[in-house]
């Protein structure tokens, strides 16, 4: 059977409207669907590469791992950003474990200590080792955002396959409805939500999957009203394949470029809205550490002990960049030719 | 095009009326027993009835929401639990607030926005484009309170040059406040810019790829003219519903950057509303923000349309 990978790019048919809503309101980590203003090819360097049509391999051959790889070898940003993305990966799951300190030890004879070899990022207002903090906090803030875009992946993405591939009135209530949520700016939205469910680690994971889900069923439709028109799957249905068999043995394997650079771009903006939402009083909840609730609390000191702040700010700067130079990296790897918006 | 206006004013309303229900749902249904959220469990049963009296809880929830939508529209906002004052006039006046602080925004990343991405384009592949893209790639992610402390750390801290604070008199004039908006306006403006950056960029870089303007180079018409009278024109048509789009993002920067400089604007208003659980005032708010993205939305698939003739939308 044919697989008829993503010829033309995973462009993502609009919707016969300008940009509006195309990507989620309040999007500053843009999505690969487009709008009418035709894209353009954002990075520099290997053109010939940038033509969709080039002789590429179609999607879910063995080949396309090596052929991703020696592309994202050849650009130095998103090396460098899934890198330092690793690094913090590595200390989410083995933070805790090696941590010099324990992140909660107070101390009052510590307090507001400079950098120095023995607290390399010095300590807070209550003697507690910043860099134990630092490296503690990870964990929240990785498995908040990482649980509720993968939940919000595992709900879209059929979501965007039944509304897309049904197509008629349940697609235009099931878009309508996703609408609604995508008319909130996603601070917003969060913040009215836990405001009324309090704030608590559950719901922080179920907010943050609220905001991505329609996001992500977006895209997974776009890729399904593109493909449901290919060859293969025009010869699956006449061959008489179950809807499912379609859908997921055909349909899916062929949106997963897109879909993988859509949740890594959701991830690294789940990072920056759980971080914001923690210097707003309502992100991790104690007692593990936050690193926004951190920066928050070390604002009340900065003259006194500008190293309160400046290191976790220095990290959730960090991390965010480095997730958004991987995704961009990993979104023009994989979906070449497409532009970033 | 009087059809189009009126098709995407339809879609609007009915997407701010859907969202209406669902920030009453959200708000007034989804809590349970709304006056024992708001009041604490320690409550006695007659301030708990008091209260339900007050926001008229005890009638069917259909007719709850007929009513809070209907005195909304007619400018009846109610009153915040909080503060025990009426929430439009606190409203209306940090509207203007943050009006102000996101016009200073404005001012400062569409010109700079439109500029360093023309200049990414036109030097396309060097190391100037190669540090606007990157840089804006990394910007763009940045969250405002991190932009905003580290900017207080160097202006305010270091250098001394403006105040860190924009606890500013609620209904001072913009000439008094304007010292205190411009830390606040970079900060707002740093992820926007580096949106309307990208943006120029790509659309700009695509136009320089077109036939017309190939032929008007090799016609020897001088590089400037080329640029004014060819590339911009259709170069900065994505730009522009950019930016008018750019107000929804506006609104999620304001809530922490108002916060981060202890600014009273709306942004800081719903926080306020949130922290305290005043359900009227959140419900206000929200729905008031929900309104101007909409129309935000609306003027810029108009002005799309109106700018770009070649597309109909029908």
């Amino acid at each position: 059977m044919t697989r008829g990978g993503l010829r033309g790019g995973g462009h993502v048919p609009d919707l016969g409207r300008p940009i509006y809503y195309a990507d989620g309101p309040d999007d500053r980590l843009l999505t690969t669907s487009g709008g009418d203003v035709s894209g353009s090819i954002q990075d520099g360097g290997v053109p010939e590469e940038q033509k969709p049509d080039a002789d590429e391999t179609p999607a879910r051959r063995p080949g396309n791992r090596a052929l991703y790889w020696r592309r994202l070898k050849r650009r130095p940003a998103a090396m460098f950003g899934t890198v330092i993305f690793l690094f913090f990966l590595f200390l989410a799951i083995f933070g805790p474990l090696i941590a010099p300190y324990d992140f909660d030890a107070q101390s009052a004879a510590l307090r507001l200590k400079p950098p120095a070899i023995e607290h390399p990022f010095g300590t807070d207002q209550f003697g507690r080792d910043i860099l134990s903090r630092i490296m503690v906090g990870a964990r929240g803030i990785f498995l908040l955002g990482g649980i509720g875009t993968l939940l919000a992946v595992l709900i879209g993405t059929p979501i965007g396959l039944a509304s897309g591939y049904a197509g008629g009135l349940l697609d235009e209530v099931i878009m309508r409805l996703l609408d609604v949520l995508l008319s909130f700016p996603s601070l917003l939205l969060a913040l009215v939500l836990l405001a009324v469910v309090g704030p608590s680690n559950a719901n922080l994971v179920l907010v943050v999957t609220l905001l991505y889900t329609p996001m992500i069923a977006r895209v997974v439709r776009s890729m399904v009203l593109d493909l449901k028109t290919k060859e293969f799957v025009e010869a699956a249905r006449v061959r008489g394949e179950r809807r499912s068999y379609i859908l997921f043995r055909e349909v899916l394997p062929n949106s997963l470029p897109p879909l993988l650079v859509e949740t890594s771009m959701r991830f690294s903006y789940s990072i920056f809205l759980v971080a914001s939402l923690g210097f707003l009083g309502l992100g991790v909840q104690p007692p593990s550490p936050d690193w926004g609730l951190q920066i928050n609390e070390a604002r009340n000191f900065f003259a006194l002990a500008p190293w309160t702040l400046l290191f976790p700010a220095g990290t959730i700067a960090l991390l965010v960049i480095a997730t958004s130079l991987m995704s961009d990296g990993l979104r023009q790897v994989m979906l070449p030719g497409v532009a970033r918006k | 095009m009087l059809t189009f206006i009126v098709r995407r004013l339809g879609f609007v309303v009915l997407m701010v009326l859907l969202s209406s229900i669902l920030i009453f749902w959200a708000t007034q249904v989804l809590p349970g027993d709304i006056a024992t959220m708001m009041l604490g469990r320690f409550a006695s049963e007659e301030a708990r009835q008091n209260l339900r009296e007050e926001l008229g809880l005890n009638k069917p929830v259909v007719t709850q929401y007929v009513t809070w939508l209907g005195d909304f529209v007619q400018g009846d906002w109610g009153y915040s639990i909080s503060t025990r004052s009426e929430i439009r006039p606190l409203v209306m006046e940090r509207l203007r607030n943050s009006a102000m602080l996101a016009g200073v925004a404005f001012a400062i990343f569409v010109p700079v926005g439109i500029l360093l991405g023309l200049l990414a384009a036109l030097r396309r592949n060097s190391w100037v484009d190669q540090t606007i893209s990157v840089g804006s790639l990394a910007f763009i992610g940045l969250p405002e309170f991190v932009s905003g402390v580290v900017l207080i750390s160097i202006f305010s801290i270091k250098l001394g040059w403006l105040p860190s604070q924009s606890a500013i008199e609620p209904s001072s004039g913009f000439v008094k406040a304007f010292p205190y908006l411009i830390l606040p306006a970079i900060t707002v403006a740093l992820t926007t810019l580096a949106y309307v950056v990208r943006m120029t960029r790509s659309s700009t870089v695509d136009v320089l790829q077109t036939d017309y303007v190939r032929t008007a180079n090799l016609k020897g018409l001088p590089p400037r003219r080329v640029l004014f009278t060819h590339v911009l024109r259709n170069s900065l048509l994505p730009t522009i519903t950019v930016i008018a789009i750019s107000v929804g993002w506006l609104i999620g920067g304001l809530i922490v950057t108002e916060s981060v400089f202890s600014y009273p604007g709306l942004g800081r208003l719903v926080l306020f509303g949130v922290q305290r659980r005043d359900i009227p005032l959140i419900q206000a708010t929200v729905l008031l923000i929900v309104v101007i993205y909409g129309i935000a939305n609306l003027l810029a698939d108009i002005l799309y349309a109106v700018l770009n003739p070649r597309i109909r939308y029908t």
